[in-house]
C-alpha cells in the first residue's frame, strides 16, 4: 500500500538531487572559470550561490516537518538523516565554488603562471566525486559509494603536487607570487570539495546499509 | 563534463512554510465553534472553547484523557443530547447557521459521526450502508450509491461479491471501514471521527490513515484521537486541549515542531499526559 | 512449619470432595429423572389412546370407543390466540416504553406492578374475569378465558422484552441517531430488530406456560363437550379435560386424562425446545 508520505520522501530526494546537479555545475564553473580566465562564468557562480542556499533551508525545513509527523523508522529514518547532512556538504560545496570563483577573478589580473595539467585532473577527479555520491545516493548504491571513498587519496596527492610545484615557482620568481598563491587557494578548495564528496558518499553507506563509516579507527566492531 | 545528475529538474516551489506558519488563511472555514461551555449536570467540562473547522481539511483533537475532546465532538452533531443532564452555552456554527437551531436529523445527515468501536447493525452489509439512505429518504438508485460508499471507504473490492452476508462476518478493521462507508453513504459535509482506529491492529489503522487522507477531496473531516503520533502522521491543523481547555490550535506541523504554549510542548514531548 | 495442616488434612479434602461430587451428581439426576418419570408415566398410561381419532373426533360416550379430544385441542389454540392477542402488543409495548423512554419513576412503578401481577394467583385473576366478563354477558365464553390467559402474560412478555431491549448496546442506537434517525425510526428499524429473537422467544415461553393453566379457565371458558364455534361460548381446553376427565369414575375416561395430559405437555415440551432454538442462533454479538 502507497503511503502518501512516500510521495514526501520522493519530492525530498528530488530537491537533494536538484541542489546537487546546481553544486555541480558552479564546481565545474568556477574551475572553467580559472583555467580559461573568464570573468563572466566567474561571476555567475557567485551570483547562483543563493539558489543553492535557498534550497538548503527549504530541505531542512521538510526534514523537520517529517521526522516530526512521520514515525519514521528504518530505512526511511536513515534517509532523512543522511540527507539532513547530505543538505550541509552540498552548501559547502557550494561555497567553496564560489572561493574559487573568487579565486579566479583575482587571478585574472595577472600573467598565467604555468601550463595547467595537474589542476583540470584534480577537478575532474573531483567533480566526478559530487557526481558519482550523488548517483549512489539515487540509486542506493553502496559499491559506487565506496568507489567514492577511494578516490580521495587520488586528490589528495594530487594537491600536495600542486602545492609543491607552486611553491618552487614562488620561490623562483616572486612576481609570481600572487597568482601562484590564489591557485595554491584553488587547489586547497577543490581538495576540500572532494572531502565533502566523501562525506556524502559515507552518509551513502549510513543510508543504505546502515553503518556509520565515518571514521574508520573508531570502528568497533 | 557539464552532465547533469540523472534528469534532475528544478522540482516546484513550496508553499508549505507560509501555510504553516497562517493555519487558516485563505481557507474557507466549515464549522465554528464560538465560547462553547458545556456541562454535566453541576460540572463543567468544556471551558469558552473557540475554533474554526477548515473545510476539505483533516483537523485533529489531541490531549490527555479526561480533557474533553471527546466532549467536544459530540457536540458538533449534537450526540450530547442523548445524555439527560448535559448542556451546553455558546455557538456552534455549520457554513454560519447555527446546529443548535436545526433539527437535529437533519443536521446529523450532514455531520456523519465514526465511533470508537466498530458498531454494524446487525444487518447484511448492503443494509448497512443503505440504512443511512433509507431513513433520509434517498431518492436515487440505493445499490449505485452502496458502491460508491464502499469504493469511497476503500472496502468494495473486498466485499462486493458478499454484499448480502452479515456485516459481522468482517474483520475489525473491515467493519470500521464499513462504519466509515455507512456515515459517507449520505454525502457529509463534515465527518466526525472519534478515536476510530483505537481499537484496531497497526495494519488497519495503517489502512484508515490513508483513507483519511484520501477522504479529504470529499468531505471535512475531524477526528480525536489520543495517538499523538497518529495525528501528527494525519491531520492538517491539530488542537491540543487540558482540562476542558483548547490550549493551542495550529498547523500541525508547527504545533509539532515549535508549539507556542508550554504545556502543549510538555505534553507532547511525553512529559506528562 | 508447624503453621501448616498434615498429611491427614489432605486425604479429608479429597473425600470431601468426592462426597460433594456425588451429591451434586444425585441431585442433577434426579431433577432429569422427575421429567422423565412424569413423560414415561404419561406415555404409559395415556400412550394408547393416541391416535388420530384422538385429534379429530370429539368425544363419545362412555364406553363408546374411537372418541377424541378434537375439540379441547382446538379450543386450547383458540384460547392461546385470544391470550396472545392481549398479552402480546401490551407486554411488547409496554417493555418498549420502559426500555427506552422510561423514567426513573415510571419505570421503577411498572416494574413493581408487572411483578405483583406475576405473583398474582391464577385463580384469581379467574375471578376478576369471571366477574368483568362472564357475569356481564351471562355466560362463560373463550373471550373471558382468552382475557383471563392474556393478564397472565403481560407481566413476563413486558419484563423479557425490556430486558432483551436493554441487552442491545447502545453504540447501535448511537450508530441509528448519528445518521439521522429519530428516537422512534432508532428503536423500530434497528433496537426491535436487534432484539426480535430475544422476544419471540419470551412470547413462546410465556404462551407455553398459559397453556397448562387449569384454575382461570375453570369459571371463564368452563368447557365444552362439543365444538364451539364462534367465541362467545363456553370452549373445551386440554387442562380442563384433563381435570375432568382425571376426576370421573370412568376407566377409559382416566386413559383420555393421561393422553390429553400426554399432548398438552407435548406441545409444551415442543414450544419451549423451538423458543430456545430461536434463541441460541441469535446470539451473535458484534466483536
Amino acid at each position: 500500500m502507497e503511503r502518501h508520505f512516500e510521495k514526501e520522501l520522493e519530492e525530498l530526494k528530488d530537491r537533494l538531487v536538484w541542489m546537487g546537479s546546481l553544486a555541480e555545475r558552479a564546481v565545474h564553473q568556477a574551475v572553467q572559470a580559472v583555467l580559461d580566465g573568464e570573468k563572466d562564468l566567474a561571476n555567475r557562480v557567485i551570483e547562483e550561490e543563493s539558489a543553492i542556499n535557498e534550497m538548503q533551508i527549504e530541505v531542512d525545513e521538510r526534514v523537520v516537518k517529517l521526522l516530526a509527523t512521520q514515525q519514521f523508522m528504518a530505512g526511511d529514518l536513515r534517509f532523512a538523516i543522511a540527507v539532513s547532512r547530505i543538505n550541509g556538504d552540498l552548501e559547502r560545496i557550494g561555497d567553496q565554488a564560489v572561493n574559487i570563483a573568487q579565486s579566479a577573478l583575482r587571478i585574472l589580473r595577472h600573467p598565467r603562471v604555468k601550463p595547467y595539467v595537474d589542476l583540470p585532473r584534480m577537478s575532474e577527479i573531483a567533480e566526478e566525486m559530487v557526481r558519482d555520491s550523488l548517483n549512489a545516493l539515487v540509486r542506493r548504491d553502496a559499491e559506487l559509494a565506496r568507489n567514492v571513498l577511494a578516490r580521495d587519496d587520488v586528490v589528495d596527492s594530487l594537491r600536495n603536487q600542486i602545492f609543491r610545484e607552486l611553491l618552487t615557482y614562488m620561490m623562483e620568481n616572486s612576481a609570481v607570487v600572487f597568482p601562484a598563491f590564489e591557485l595554491i587557494l584553488v587547489a586547497k578548495n577543490l581538495e576540500r570539495i572532494a572531502d565533502h564528496a566523501t562525506n556524502i558518499a559515507e552518509d551513502v553507506i549510513f543510508m543504505v546499509v546502515g553503518r556509520d563509516v565515518r571514521h574508520p579507527a573508531l570502528d568497533r566492531r | 563534463m557539464n552532465a547533469a545528475l540523472g534528469a534532475a529538474q528544478k522540482p516546484a516551489p513550496d508553499s508549505a512554510p507560509a501555510a504553516a506558519r497562517a493555519p487558516l488563511a485563505g481557507k474557507d472555514i466549515r464549522l465554528e465553534v464560538r465560547n462553547l461551555n458545556f456541562y454535566y449536570g453541576p460540572k463543567q467540562a468544556l471551558f469558552d472553547v473557540s475554533f474554526s473547522v477548515p473545510t476539505q481539511h483533516v483537523t485533529a483533537l489531541i490531549g490527555p484523557s479526561g480533557c474533553g475532546k471527546s466532549t467536544l465532538l459530540r457536540t458538533l452533531n449534537r450526540m450530547h443530547e442523548t445524555v439527560k443532564v448535559a448542556r451546553l452555552d455558546g455557538q456552534i456554527l455549520l457554513d454560519g447557521e447555527s446546529v443548535l437551531d436545526q433539527d437535529v436529523t437533519r443536521l446529523r445527515r450532514r455531520v456523519g459521526m465514526v465511533f470508537q468501536r466498530p458498531n454494524p447493525f446487525p444487518k447484511s452489509i448492503f443494509d448497512n450502508i443503505a440504512y443511512g439512505l433509507r431513513v433520509n429518504g434517498y431518492k436515487g438508485s440505493i445499490p449505485e450509491a452502496v458502491e460508491r460508499s464502499l469504493h469511497r471507504a476503500a472496502l468494495w473490492d473486498e466485499v462486493k461479491d458478499s454484499l448480502h452476508k452479515s456485516a459481522y462476518a468482517l474483520s475489525g478493521g473491515q467493519q470500521q471501514r464499513l462504519c466509515i462507508a455507512r456515515a459517507l453513504a449520505v454525502d457529509p459535509e463534515v465527518l466526525l471521527l472519534d478515536e476510530p482506529c483505537s481499537a484496531l491492529d497497526p495494519i488497519s489503522t495503517a489502512k484508515i490513515e490513508e483513507l483519511l487522507f484520501n477522504l479529504k477531496d470529499i468531505c471535512t473531516l475531524v477526528i480525536v484521537t489520543h495517538n499523538m503520533q497518529q495525528a501528527a502522521r494525519s491531520s492538517d491543523l491539530t488542537a491540543f486541549m487540558l482540562e476542558g481547555h483548547l490550549v493551542e490550535f495550529q498547523s500541525t506541523e508547527q504545533l509539532f515542531t515549535t508549539p507556542s504554549d508550554p504545556r502543549t510542548e510538555a505534553y507532547i514531548t511525553g512529559r506528562f499526559g | 512449619m508447624s503453621g501448616w495442616a498434615g498429611s491427614g488434612h489432605g486425604r479429608y479434602r479429597k473425600v470431601v470432595s468426592y462426597l460433594m461430587l456425588g451429591g451434586t451428581a444425585l441431585c442433577a439426576l434426579l431433577v432429569v429423572g422427575v421429567l422423565f418419570f412424569i413423560l414415561g408415566s404419561l406415555v404409559w398410561k395415556g400412550g394408547s389412546d393416541i391416535n388420530l381419532n384422538f385429534f379429530t373426533k370429539l368425544p363419545t360416550p362412555v364406553g363408546v370407543t374411537g372418541g377424541g379430544m378434537a375439540n379441547a385441542i382446538v379450543g386450547s389454540m383458540k384460547l392461546l390466540l385470544l391470550a396472545s392477542l392481549i398479552g402480546v402488543p401490551f407486554g411488547v409495548v409496554g417493555g418498549i416504553y420502559m426500555a427506552e423512554f422510561g423514567g426513573k419513576v415510571s419505570a421503577f412503578v411498572l416494574q413493581y406492578t408487572a411483578d405483583l401481577l406475576n405473583g398474582v394467583p391464577s385463580i384469581v385473576i379467574g375471578i376478576f374475569a369471571y366477574s368483568l366478563i362472564v357475569l356481564r354477558m351471562k355466560h362463560f365464553s373463550a373471550i373471558a378465558g382468552g382475557f383471563a390467559l392474556g393478564i397472565m402474560m403481560i407481566p413476563v412478555t413486558l419484563r423479557s422484552t425490556e430486558q432483551f431491549l436493554r441487552s442491545v448496546p447502545v453504540a447501535m442506537r448511537e450508530a441509528a441517531m448519528a445518521l439521522g434517525a429519530s428516537k422512534w425510526k432508532t428503536i423500530v428499524s434497528v433496537v426491535v430488530p436487534a432484539a426480535y429473537r430475544g422476544i419471540l422467544t419470551a412470547i413462546l415461553l410465556s404462551l407455553a406456560r398459559v397453556a397448562g393453566e387449569t384454575a382461570p379457565l375453570l369459571f371463564t371458558a368452563f368447557n365444552n363437550r362439543f365444538w364451539s364455534p364462534g367465541w362467545n361460548q363456553p370452549i373445551a381446553s386440554l387442562p380442563v379435560v384433563v381435570y375432568t376427565y382425571g376426576i370421573s369414575a370412568y376407566e377409559d375416561w382416566h386413559r383420555q386424562a393421561w393422553a390429553a395430559g400426554l399432548v398438552l405437555l407435548g406441545m409444551v415440551l415442543l414450544t419451549n425446545i423451538i423458543a430456545r432454538a430461536i434463541l441460541s442462533r441469535g446470539i451473535s454479538a458484534p466483536r
